[in-house]
């Protein structure tokens, strides 16, 4: 039986206060990192657990640390992204709501061994209850010296602020929202150079996410070795699952990584709606390439997804049932990465604007014959031609929609309706 | 507090004062209900930074109104795990309630109604926020029940505390 970690707290009352977390064994790992370590051992350590970002993309934490120069004569920057926006992802709001500590925790380890001072905390302006919760953690943390100037006796000091978004997706965009926490329109920058080199105020910084941060502290007390030893060895650890839509028992779910995507949706989430069957699930939020029910026995874990033609992304599963049109739902998601684009580049900014007219027309049932193909000549025209993944997840997400479904466009087409109406 | 003072106090946080900007912003709108022109001028003299700089940021994240909105910004959240939840039925019932089109804001200044973009609170599908509270697992009846509660807020309310609970406009 897995023993939750990440969500060990947050059912307990009063799990966002310091007392609640120390009770628990709280900034222990901290204690033990500035006792016993260097920071190049901190790295090390994380290497060894073989820790991938949490965010979407999957990295090697240990290594994108290991890319901060050693000697850099700036201030480094620790970034936490907490600008949860990938649509059907609400794990790192919960995290931040009802254990704040442990996220704190993970960052002034983290912080430790890259060797930075101040850390900002990216957080999305509508999370307002979380944001009261870091607030009142940081002060906390401050006063009983987990924050502050010589922690805990060491030659280590290091700050926390909060900087709240003000509602772009993009800013989920590693370096569009370094350009965003430098007071500019959030734009995505050109790599190289990449953030560990020059990123915050042209600074050596690394960018990591919520969850991916608040599982250093168990690394370090537990060991990389019991951290590797859940789940598949190149993708482990403890993951949360956010499951939405239409299933039974949506919630946040600690698991394995790697779990079969079918065993968490009908075992652990309770299966599709009552009368309702499964049609289709979006395992990592919208940029995630949706899977047909047949197509659910896939591991949930970075490489078992990408080899199914997906990806785990931010973990957001979103469960369609058979009462909904994929169509529909294609329409949806390519309004809101639209919405979304930056206006940077204009494969993103015009190609996307082209799709969602020929979908909408295609939905309402006043598509023609050639829009299959408009459609694909569409992502083509995007795939891979746009600055950032912004365009390149929503070209692959309506790629899986047409490839899978291809006969529910071509009845909305042919027949010159909704099906489902 | 004085808004000058929260302002600077938010930007002791960054070493460049154009980083203060958002925050700044913020501060602003939750101080005068929107965010017209003068209030950003206000804000770049406040924090000595190029007064463009200010507009693009005000007219580039959504959060960041530059038109009055209603005391209740009802945000209905539209992406696809409430949609999934028929959040489309919740939509045209506020609109016929209301009597107002989503953007729309009701002739009293009580309520502007939006549809939003994933509020990150998918496992309460369908879910609305409205200032700083999301309501979620809503249906007819649960929309229903809050609109009541929201305009008894403001039945209870003096003329006073509804200028402290942010008056939309000048």
């Amino acid at each position: 039986m897995f023993e939750p970690v990440l969500l060990r707290n947050v059912d307990v009352p009063d799990g966002h206060l310091l007392a609640t977390y120390e009770a628990g064994g709280g900034y222990r790992a901290l204690a033990k990192a500035l006792r016993k370590h260097t920071p190049d051992e901190i790295i090390d350590v994380v290497k060894k657990s073989n820790l991938r970002g949490r965010g979407g993309a999957g990295f090697p934490t240990g290594m994108k640390w290991s890319f901060v120069p050693k000697r850099a004569g700036k201030p480094k920057y620790l970034c936490c992204n907490a600008d949860e926006g990938e649509p059907g992802t609400f794990k790192d709001r919960i995290i931040m709501e009802r254990d704040p500590h442990q996220l704190i925790e993970g960052m002034a380890i983290s912080a430790y061994a890259i060797g930075a001072e101040t850390a900002y905390v990216y957080i999305r302006g509508e999370y307002t209850l979380a944001i009261a919760r870091l607030e009142q953690a940081i002060a906390e943390a401050h006063a009983k010296g987990y924050l502050g100037t010589r922690i805990l006796g060491s030659d280590f000091s290091f700050a926390v602020h909060i900087h709240c978004g003000a509602g772009a997706y993009i800013c989920g965009e590693e370096t569009a929202m370094l350009d965003s926490l430098e007071g500019k329109r959030a734009q995505p920058r050109l790599k190289p150079p990449f953030p560990a080199v020059e990123g915050l105020y042209a600074s050596p910084t690394v960018i990591n996410n919520v969850e991916t941060l608040a599982c250093v502290p168990h690394i370090v007390a537990r060991g990389p070795d019991w951290f590797r030893g859940i789940g598949p060895d190149k993708s482990p650890g403890p993951k949360l699952y956010c499951l939405s839509g239409q299933v039974r028992k949506p919630g946040l779910y600690e698991l394995p990584m790697g779990i079969p995507l079918r065993e968490l949706v009908e075992d652990c989430a309770g299966g599709a709606l009552p009368g309702r069957k499964l049609k289709a699930v979006i395992p990592g939020g919208v940029s995630a390439p949706l899977i047909p029910e047949r197509g659910l026995d896939v591991g949930m874990d970075f490489d078992s997804l990408a080899a199914a033609g997906s990806m785990l992304g931010s973990a957001g599963v979103i469960v369609i049932d058979d009462s909904t049109c994929i169509v529909k739902v294609a329409t949806r998601i390519i309004e809101f990465f639209h919405h979304e684009s930056c206006g940077k580049c204009t494969p993103c900014r015009e190609g996307l604007n082209w799709v969602v007219k020929v979908l909408r027309r295609v939905e309402a049932g006043q598509g023609a014959p050639g829009d299959m193909e408009q459609l694909e000549a569409l992502c083509k025209g995007i795939f891979g031609n746009t600055f950032c993944a912004l365009g390149d997840g929503a070209a692959m997400g309506l790629r899986a929609a047409l490839a899978h479904f291809e006969d529910e466009f071509v009845t909305h087409i042919e027949e010159r309706r909704c099906p489902f109406h | 507090m004085t808004m000058r003072e929260k302002i600077e106090e938010a930007a002791a946080r960054y070493p460049d004062q154009r980083s203060a900007i958002m925050p700044a912003l913020l501060i602003a709108q939750r101080e005068r209900g929107h965010l017209p022109g003068p209030v950003l001028e206000e804000v770049a003299d406040i924090l000595g930074v190029e007064r463009i700089w200010v507009y693009e940021l005000a007219t580039f994240y959504t959060l960041f109104h530059t038109e009055p909105v209603g005391i209740f910004h009802l945000q209905l959240c539209d992406n696809v795990s409430c949609m999934l939840r028929r959040s489309e039925d919740l939509l045209r019932h506020l609109e016929e309630v209301l009597g107002i089109k989503k953007g729309g804001t009701t002739p009293d200044g009580l309520f502007t109604l939006s549809t939003v973009e994933c509020l990150g609170a998918c496992e309460m599908a369908p879910v609305m926020q409205v200032g700083d509270d999301y309501h979620g697992d809503l249906d007819i009846a649960r929309i229903d029940a809050l609109l009541d509660r929201l305009r008894a807020t403001v039945r209870q309310a003096t003329g006073a505390d509804l200028a402290a609970a942010g008056p939309p406009g000048e």
